[in-house]
């Protein structure tokens, strides 16, 4: 239920997918809005500082997502994937992976270069100390650069991801997107199901 | 009063002994009294504390003001000081343009703060507590100030004075709790006699 198995996600990987997923957009958006040249300069520091607090949390739970990748078995690609589908999907997995985490990264790498020296004070609960980098206009320049390219590369990427899985979904009309999304299909009723109406062809979360 | 009548006229005898070093601390307050410009030497510093240490600290350059020190009573004497928040410096020039701003100070609005004394009390030989009304951002409060004497002499005085003001009530709370609501005064301030 809680871990993989050889066909399906557990809901550990479940909920840290689709939380991340949540994250990232929204900490697109807000990364967007915020950079206005014209925001309201209150609003603006306002919404700096929410967008530090979620990247961290962004952070941490990449962190155990990669470390729940690497300890569990994934499942594996289903049957209805050709060799080179199959191998475009691990690929996109690994570098989504690796911006998930190259990205909050850089962006902690502007808080802690900045000349400006904010405390990243997370949801206003404890600080996160700045990485050991030397302040500087140059260093924070470079680093607002990367991260925003890095992070615009990264919603393409999550967009590509999801695109994936909708054609997966709408025309392959295979399991991709609904295993992750914890529905699976009713095992056959011969076999485990003596209750089963026949009527519905998928149930949500049972194994 | 007879003593500080005495004292009066000691004056120009401790102005004498002011202009040599090392002369005695022991000068009180009504003594050098009279009237006078804050000079453009004054330092008008200020901090403002942040979670886990440091913090933004800085000055504003420019500021005017005039007190009067009563001859009689130290408790009749009258300060008044405005300063230019636009003149804020704090060595990060996004720092000061955020502070002029909407967020904090919003000097197109409000360009100055004005303080105005409403009871001065003698705390000690040298010291006093200044109240009064300040006037920031369009809010007046009554505040709090602790001056100290630093330095006399017949044309010129020095005071050191120091004073908590909490920003949040003057429309000014952005960043707390990462930045203290607390905003700690410390100001050299210099006195010409007019």
């Amino acid at each position: 239920m809680w871990r993989n198995d050889r066909s399906s996600f557990g809901w550990i990987a479940i909920i840290l997918h689709w939380t991340i997923a949540l994250l990232i957009g929204g900490l697109v958006i807000l990364g967007y809005v915020m950079t206005r040249p014209d925001i309201d300069p209150e609003l603006q520091f306002e919404l700096y500082q929410w967008h530090k607090s979620f990247g961290m949390l962004a952070l941490a739970l990449t962190v155990v997502r990669i470390a729940w990748w690497w300890l569990e078995v994934p499942p594996a690609h289903p049957a209805t994937l050709s060799r080179y589908e199959a191998r475009a999907a691990t690929a996109t997995h690994a570098l989504l992976r690796m911006l998930t985490l190259a990205v909050p990264l850089a962006g902690w790498a502007i808080a802690s270069t900045s000349t400006l020296a904010i405390p990243t004070f997370f949801f206003d609960l404890v600080v996160i100390p700045h990485l050991p980098f030397e302040k500087s206009e140059a260093a924070e320049a470079f680093w607002t650069m990367a991260h925003s390219w890095l992070a615009y590369g990264l919603a393409g990427i999550v967009l590509l991801h999801a695109a994936a899985a909708l054609v997966h979904h709408f025309l392959y009309r295979d399991e991709v997107l609904r295993r992750m999304l914890g529905i699976l299909p009713r095992r056959p009723a011969s076999n485990t199901d003596t209750s089963a109406s026949g009527s519905e062809k998928w149930d949500i979360g049972q194994r | 009063m007879g003593h500080r009548a005495t004292l009066r006229t000691m004056i120009a005898g401790l102005a004498l002994l002011a202009a040599t070093p090392g002369w005695g601390h022991a000068v009180s307050l009504d003594d050098a009294a009279g009237r006078y410009a804050i000079d453009r030497s004054s330092r008008i510093g200020f901090s403002v504390g942040q979670v886990g240490g440091g913090g933004i600290s800085g000055k504003f350059t420019k500021f005017s003001g005039t007190f009067n020190l009563d001859q009689h009573d130290i408790g009749k004497s009258v300060v008044e000081f405005s300063l230019f928040p636009e003149t804020v410096a704090t060595g990060e020039p996004r720092v000061e343009s955020f502070l002029r701003s909407r967020a904090i100070f919003d000097i197109k609005d409000f360009p100055q703060i004005v303080f105005r004394s409403t009871k001065i009390s003698q705390t000690g030989e040298n010291t006093a507590e200044i109240e009064g009304k300040l006037t920031a951002r369009g809010t007046t409060r009554t505040e709090r100030f602790q001056a100290e004497l630093t330095k006399w002499n017949a044309h010129a005085i020095s005071f050191h004075i120091k004073g908590n003001i909490y920003r949040a009530p003057y429309n000014m709370a952005v960043g707390i709790p990462i930045y203290s609501n607390v905003v700690q005064f410390d100001m050299t301030v210099n006195g010409v006699r007019r």
